[in-house]
């Protein structure tokens, strides 16, 4: 595939579908704010109801994740930073849409391998996500680079989305992409403060009891 | 007229310039100190150290080698990173300049000599892109279409890139890594596309923005607009040729 279409599936696949996955994964967190661990139980039950789940998770998600992770960090490894010499904003954002871009990608597959790879291999059950949450979150370290990982994710999605509304050539003007940053920034914000106020909610007692099953699990797996 | 004041004379100006004897060869600092003359420029301070190549050290040197043509920031040949900045140094007084003035070689561009860079790149890219208007024919194909003058005054704005290679040396996409052309080639073709009777094979120019190398290289960090020392708005020149690129891909696959 020439150059052109690779990028462009590239920049489509970021916003259609994974961000909407993104916002769709903010919601589902968010109801472990909203509802507590039940709300949270609900929310993945509602989504695990949706028809042909496995279908749209392969072609929805992970092949799409697979081809913007693996072709993303081809394009981050091309750039030649140059943010002391031109220390403006925008440079600031193209570096680090690049270096959030590889960060995302490897907490996404950390975090896919405690989640959904241990649903499938049975290890867990969706009930005991929430559990399993916070066990990650209750330790320090992972609770750090888990703030880490939705910060970069954030980020990288709706610094992600400007760009796609210039290289679609929906935003021209110099003034139609100082607007579509404003509402992009904001959009960040946003979803920034959604996420780690879910980060906070999964560390309450109430997903306490869900956890000892996962860890159970792991224990078995490792030893 | 009255001879400087000797005060005046007393000033100095130190200059740190990136020297390279070859293309190939390994680049080293030289530092030159040089009387200071008010109104004196990048060049002609240049000049000056060509008429008397000794260094700060008192020893003798090869003259720094440098190109430029028309001095008032138009032709585009002496562009050169002056204190971190790429910019013309016809352009650069040396009253607006930091202390001591460093001098580098656009390092993205190959190295000739000293601050001589081969900007080949740049035209070989307006050729792929066909950066001209086709009017040579058999016969006289009499007067073209008349351009409207409210598109006649941006166009004119982006007429006025020298292929100087300011905005490739700005971005941070244009390196060693990538066979992106950098944004004036994309410019020009926004340029020759609005040209009525450029417009005419505006296709041929979309076309060449979508091979390899070309429009899908830039990466939205915008300092190619901020660096321009012409103005040209370059990334509303990109973001309109991201467009008319989209455009052609949806017109194509669906056979319009």
């Amino acid at each position: 595939m020439k150059g052109f279409y690779s990028r462009k599936l590239h920049s489509l696949l970021g916003v259609m579908p994974l961000g909407f996955f993104i916002l769709e994964h903010v919601i589902t967190n968010f109801a472990a704010v909203e509802g507590g661990s039940q709300g949270f139980k609900d929310s993945v039950a509602l989504l695990n109801s949706l028809p042909l789940v496995l279908a749209l998770e392969i072609f929805g998600i992970w092949l799409p994740l697979l081809y913007h992770g693996v072709y993303g960090i081809f394009i981050a490894f091309q750039a030649k930073p140059n943010n002391t010499r031109f220390p403006n904003e925008r440079n600031l954002r193209y570096l680090l849409q690049r270096v959030t871009g590889v960060a995302v990608f490897a907490f996404v597959i950390w975090h896919v391998y405690e989640t959904r790879v241990q649903v499938a291999l049975g290890n867990i059950t969706h009930e005991e996500l929430g559990g399993v949450m916070h066990d990650i979150v209750m330790n320090p370290i992972f609770f750090i680079l888990y703030l880490i990982g939705v910060l970069s994710a954030a980020f990288h999605f709706t610094n992600g989305l400007w760009s796609f509304m210039i290289s679609w050539g929906i935003t021209v003007g110099p003034r139609a992409q100082r607007v579509s940053s404003v509402i992009c920034m904001g959009l960040c914000v946003i979803v920034s403060v959604m996420l780690i106020w879910s980060l906070f909610a999964f560390r309450g007692v109430e997903f306490q009891a869900d956890g000892t099953a996962w860890l159970t699990g792991i224990k078995s797996l490792i030893g | 007229m009255a001879m400087a004041e000797p005060k005046a004379a007393a000033k100095k100006v130190k200059f740190i310039i990136t020297r390279q004897d070859e293309p190939e060869a390994a680049s080293y600092t030289e530092e030159f100190e040089l009387d200071y003359r008010p109104g004196m420029n990048v060049i002609s301070a240049l000049m000056e150290i060509q008429r008397n190549p000794v260094n700060l050290n008192g020893q003798d040197t090869a003259p720094v080698c440098w190109e430029s043509n028309c001095l008032e920031e138009v032709c585009g040949a002496c562009s050169m990173v002056i204190n971190g900045k790429p910019r013309q140094a016809c352009a650069a007084l040396v009253d607006n300049l930091e202390q001591p003035v460093r001098l580098e070689p656009m390092k993205t561009f190959p190295i000739v000599r000293d601050l001589v860079i081969d900007r080949s790149r740049m035209f070989t890219s307006l050729k792929r892109v066909k950066a001209w208007i086709p009017i040579d024919g058999t016969y006289d194909l009499g007067p073209g279409p008349r351009m409207p003058e409210k598109k006649r005054q941006w166009a004119y704005e982006l007429s006025k890139c020298m292929t100087c290679g300011v905005c490739l040396e700005a971005c941070p996409n244009v390196n060693e890594k990538t066979n992106f052309m950098g944004p004036a080639p994309i410019s020009q073709v926004r340029l020759f596309n609005a040209h009525p009777t450029g417009e005419m094979n505006a296709e041929e120019r979309i076309e060449a923005l979508m091979e390899d190398g070309g429009i899908e290289g830039c990466g939205n960090s915008q300092n190619c607009v901020r660096a321009c020392p012409k103005g040209i708005p370059l990334t509303t020149s990109i973001a309109e040729m991201n467009k008319a690129t989209t455009k052609h891909m949806f017109k194509n696959w669906l056979g319009l």
